[in-house]
């Protein structure tokens, strides 16, 4: 992905200067590209719809607490004088009323919108850690791989390829309770923090390929430029090199994979509850809920319909706002 | 006469080509130069596309290493210099890049760009980096004030003139300058060359002056090295090369040079045929394929490189140079 | 070319050697103990040892795994329980499933085959397809439409598209069987009406993704000076966009598309569980739980050898596709 520089732009006179003026704090700043891309991130209307979404999200995410404490419901809570004999809940569309906005879960009873909230908490949390994490470990392994080449590039290239032949579900699967049980016996109770870390844990550990593959090609196309030359001539250690000259001109990419990392992660995390490998019961948990929300597809389909309809909304808001912050970094592509 | 600042013996640059499972030279980019730069001197380096000319530059700084030969800067032998062995060199010997759109760091802005060599190599000048940074921009013709500008705001000569700035910043004895001209517009070159000029007499700097154009070298250089294929055809004073140039290269070089007080093809020297393969050079003299001068001695005895014909600053690698003026 | 081919196919067997190893020591750290598992009745101590004894799981870690990874070379002897002689590549006996793995494995491998293959080929023709011609209608109804298309087909996932396929198609419109796996071979039109679902379902998912990229990819590639000077030269429109633009574009969803493939041919466990199929990623999730080292072993070995395969089948596609690949 290139920069295109802005051509013909001449703001600088020729000519010399006859005193030396000082800059002062007032003084025009060059926008930088960054800010460019800030500015256009601003006027795209997508970005801001999709922008404010997320903010949305994410603000719900982190007020659980309050909104609990608003809205007098716990996830805990079972209401099992609401369901009927048959464990599903009573009245219109699984429950709906003014004191449970989405209704109740079929037999156990539980508020559907407070434990949305907690579940949103908890996967916003995991898929950000771990996004977080492997954009960091990727970021360093691609740049390190792409500028000096060699044998480390073979080495650590070839260990990008042996994380993704190892299959992520299989390997997970494997990992989780065999973690657990190192660490807690048979008869403990596993605590909830160390759940979490442990999936984060293998988010981490499969996720950075695709950001250091990325950032890897970035690089090699990069390290051909004359800035890079002009920086080795001037006497640039690989710190400065890698960090100051390189990083730079590779973070678009990087954040454009970061934004669609997060909801792959918070999908992810879904995933393995599916398999039963996810966030313990009874901490709210998205993934687990949907999951245990298809067997009700026909019965109570409100069940199913909250919590997906909230991930795809989620989902959606990442992915619009990654394709619009795209196109704010990089102004020569297509929509 | 003084010391020669720079000097450059049979330097050479193979690079090798991966053709299945032989081995093979591979291109002979740069093979068996040898020349010198006294202090305060300009060196014209001219040849074609593909005579090794860049390749030659940037082992000069050491971006590149070379196969064989020495170089030897202020009498040390620098040719193998690597890591911090190499610190101390860079404060003396610099680049300046020929695509003014791609030798500075997008996301740097100007007065980071010029002050990262000083921030790099523990340069604190009197008055601190800001105010020296600044001082360069003045000297090279831009405003001080535009520090805080991105290099996307700036036109290419005016980018071109940071990429100077920046190569000014160490206070180098030597700059080799690739092509810094060729990718920007006639008339700019013309300002950006005397702004070369007048800081080389200003500040008494040797320039290595690596060009495909004749009408600039000839404005900018005390001497003039002619290359072809990897090699050096014919060097000496600038006003012998262009007056009386012995090597029917040079000849044929300078009679192409567009002239718009003499039009017609009076006098102008067509070479035939593409220049050979750096790959499998032709043996003997490297030229002889394109020459019309050319004997059965061109293709067995390479010509050495030394004055012949009687004169004295002049050295031709031809069997049968030239002689006379230029028409 | 051959160098190139040399190094990765090196490369490729050094990671599936490391892929072994890791599985290998994963499994044995492990909690469930295999053995008992076995036992129909509960056995004494006295024969839970003997039997581990003759599954060689006494002898040290290094030994089971060599005489594991010969085996799959050279075959090797297993127990009499297990079956006697294993011919080459033995991959084991599975005491959990009674059957040596290689009949498991040929028994689930085409499932997943047949759930991957055709979906594929789906999901490339209509997307790939989508995404060009939305490129090349670029701005109209049916460039919105497509994107519509895609986002919507990016934000949902697998289990519940699956499972509202099945409610709607298998029990309310009863117009598919529930879904289950009968052999191409045998009664195509069952094969096809057996999986049709779990082909939707993917083909969706991923038709969503490649129509995103493919016309991404063709707008870049249509900006190019290049195709401009094609239809300067006078060319036909289905000459420059089919022979040249599409050839450009082509690559590197060549490449992703390789690799998703590659991926998911080693086991698509959810589509298995959404739909209740018995293939390889099902067979696999089961094996870990069931404590099953071979058929583990087996499994993660597949995967990461179809992984592994469709990498160097890509790069060599690239270079083929690409001539300036070539030239490294």
């Amino acid at each position: 992905m290139s920069l295109s520089p802005v051509d013909g732009v001449v703001l600088a006179e020729l000519g010399a200067a006859d005193s030396l003026v000082p800059v002062g704090a007032g003084d025009f700043v060059g926008r930088s590209p960054g800010q460019l891309a800030w500015a256009r991130l601003r006027r795209d209307r997508t970005a801001r719809v999709s922008g404010v979404a997320l903010v949305v999200f994410f603000v719900v995410a982190l007020a659980g607490p309050l909104i609990e404490k608003v809205y007098g419901v716990s996830p805990q809570a079972q209401f099992q004088d609401a369901l009927d004999s048959f464990g599903m809940p009573l009245g219109y569309a699984g429950g709906v009323s003014g004191s449970h906005w989405f209704g109740l879960e079929p037999h156990i009873g539980r508020d559907i919108f407070i434990r949305m909230i907690y579940g949103m908490r908890t996967s916003l949390f995991i898929a950000l850690a771990a996004a977080v994490i492997t954009t960091v470990i990727g970021v360093v392994a691609g740049i390190v791989a792409g500028y000096l080449g060699g044998w480390v590039d073979t080495v650590i290239t070839w260990v990008t390829d042996f994380a993704l032949a190892m299959p992520f579900l299989i390997t997970a699967l494997a990992i989780v309770p065999t973690v657990t049980l190192r660490f807690y016996g048979p008869r403990e109770a596993e605590p909830q923090s160390f759940r979490v870390i442990v999936l984060i844990v293998i988010f981490a550990l499969f996720g950075w390929t695709g950001t250091a593959r990325l950032v890897r090609g970035q690089v090699v196309s990069l390290r051909e430029r004359e800035f890079v030359e002009a920086a080795r001539a001037a006497g640039v250690g690989l710190g400065h090199m890698l960090f100051r000259q390189l990083l730079p001109n590779v973070w678009a990419p990087i954040l454009v994979a970061f934004s669609l990392a997060v909801p792959s992660y918070v999908t992810g995390e879904a995933a393995l509850s599916f398999l039963g490998i996810g966030i313990i019961e009874p901490t709210p948990d998205f993934g687990a809920m949907i999951f245990r929300s298809i067997a009700y597809l026909q019965t109570d389909p409100a069940y199913v319909f909250f919590p997906g309809i909230t991930i795809f909304a989620l989902v959606l808001a990442f992915n619009l706002f990654g394709d619009a912050l795209r196109d704010s970094l990089d102004p020569k592509s297509s929509r | 006469m003084t010391a020669p600042l720079l000097r450059v013996e049979s330097l050479t640059k193979h690079f090798p080509v991966r053709a299945g499972l032989r081995s093979h030279p591979g291109v002979r980019a740069v093979d068996g130069l040898t020349f010198e730069v006294r202090p305060g001197e300009t060196l014209g380096l001219v040849g074609e596309s593909g005579c090794g000319k860049t390749t030659t530059g940037r082992m000069l700084v050491r971006l590149l290493e070379p196969t064989a030969g020495r170089i030897v800067f202020e009498d040390r032998d620098i040719t193998h210099l690597r890591g911090r062995a190499l610190r101390p060199l860079r404060r003396e010997l610099q680049i300046i890049f020929q695509d003014p759109y791609s030798s500075l760091n997008p996301r740097h802005t100007i007065g980071r760009i010029v002050a990262i060599p000083l921030q790099v190599n523990g340069v604190n000048p009197a008055g601190g980096v800001k105010r020296r940074v600044q001082e360069l921009l003045e000297l090279v013709g831009l405003n001080p004030e535009h520090y805080n500008r991105y290099p996307h705001e700036f036109s290419g000569g005016q980018r071109q003139r940071v990429g100077i700035a920046r190569a000014l910043a160490l206070q180098p004895k030597m700059i080799v300058a690739d092509e810094p001209v060729s990718a920007l517009d006639v008339s700019i070159q013309s300002q950006v060359i005397n702004l070369l000029r007048g800081l080389q007499r200003e500040l008494g700097l040797a320039f290595v002056f690596i060009a495909h154009d004749l009408a600039v070298v000839r404005h900018f250089c005390h001497r003039v090295a002619v290359m072809y294929l990897g090699k050096i055809v014919e060097t000496g004073p600038r006003d012998e090369i262009y007056q009386r140039p012995q090597h029917p290269y040079t000849r044929a070089l300078l009679s192409a040079v567009p002239d718009v007080t003499r039009l017609g093809a009076a006098g102008r020297i067509r070479l035939t045929g593409d220049v050979p393969t750096p790959l499998d050079p032709p043996s003997g003299c490297r030229f002889r394929t394109r020459c019309w001068k050319a004997q059965d001695r061109c293709a067995t005895e390479e010509p050495a490189l030394v004055a012949r014909n009687g004169s004295t600053n002049l050295l031709t690698a031809c069997h049968f140079p030239e002689e006379g003026p230029l028409r | 070319m051959a160098r190139f081919l040399v190094r990765r196919v090196l490369s490729a067997t050094l990671t599936l050697f490391a892929v072994s190893v890791l599985s290998f020591l994963m499994f044995f750290a492990l909690p469930k103990d295999p053995v008992t598992g076995m036992c129909p009745k509960n056995c004494n101590a006295e024969r839970l040892e003997r039997v581990r004894q003759e599954l060689g799981l006494r002898d040290p870690l290094v030994d089971q795994y060599v005489g594991y990874m010969r085996g799959i070379v050279a075959g090797r002897d297993l127990g009499s329980a297990q079956g006697g002689h294993c011919a080459a590549p033995c991959l084991g006996y599975s005491y959990v499933n009674s059957e040596p793995v290689t009949s498991t494995l040929s028994r689930v491998l085409p499932v997943t085959l047949s759930i991957v293959i055709p979906a594929a080929v789906l999901w490339l023709a209509l997307g790939v397809g989508l995404g060009m011609i939305s490129a090349l209608r670029r701005g109209t109804a049916f460039d919105r439409l497509a994107i519509g298309f895609s986002l919507t087909g990016a934000s949902l996932q697998l289990y519940f598209v699956g499972a509202v396929l099945l409610i709607v198609f298998v029990y309310n419109l009863k117009v598919v069987p529930v879904q289950h796996y009968t052999s191409m071979l045998e009664n195509p039109a069952k094969w096809a009406s057996g999986l049709v679902l779990a082909w939707v379902a993917l083909a969706f998912l991923f038709s969503a993704i490649y129509a995103r990229l493919s016309r991404a990819q063709m707008l870049e590639t249509l900006s190019e000076d290049f195709i401009r000077t094609a239809r300067a030269k006078g060319l036909a429109k289905s000459q420059v966009y089919g022979r040249h633009a599409l050839r450009a574009a082509i690559t590197p969803i060549v490449t992703i598309a390789g690799l998703d493939i590659g991926g998911a041919l080693g086991g698509t466990v959810i589509t298995e569980t959404t739909f209740g199929i018995q293939g390889l990623g099902r067979t696999a999730v089961e094996a870990v739980r069931g404590g099953d080292l071979p058929t583990v072993m087996a499994t993660v070995l597949i995967s990461a050898a179809f992984i592994v395969v469709a990498n160097i089948v890509v790069d060599v596609l690239y270079a083929l596709i690409d001539p300036r690949v070539r030239l490294q």
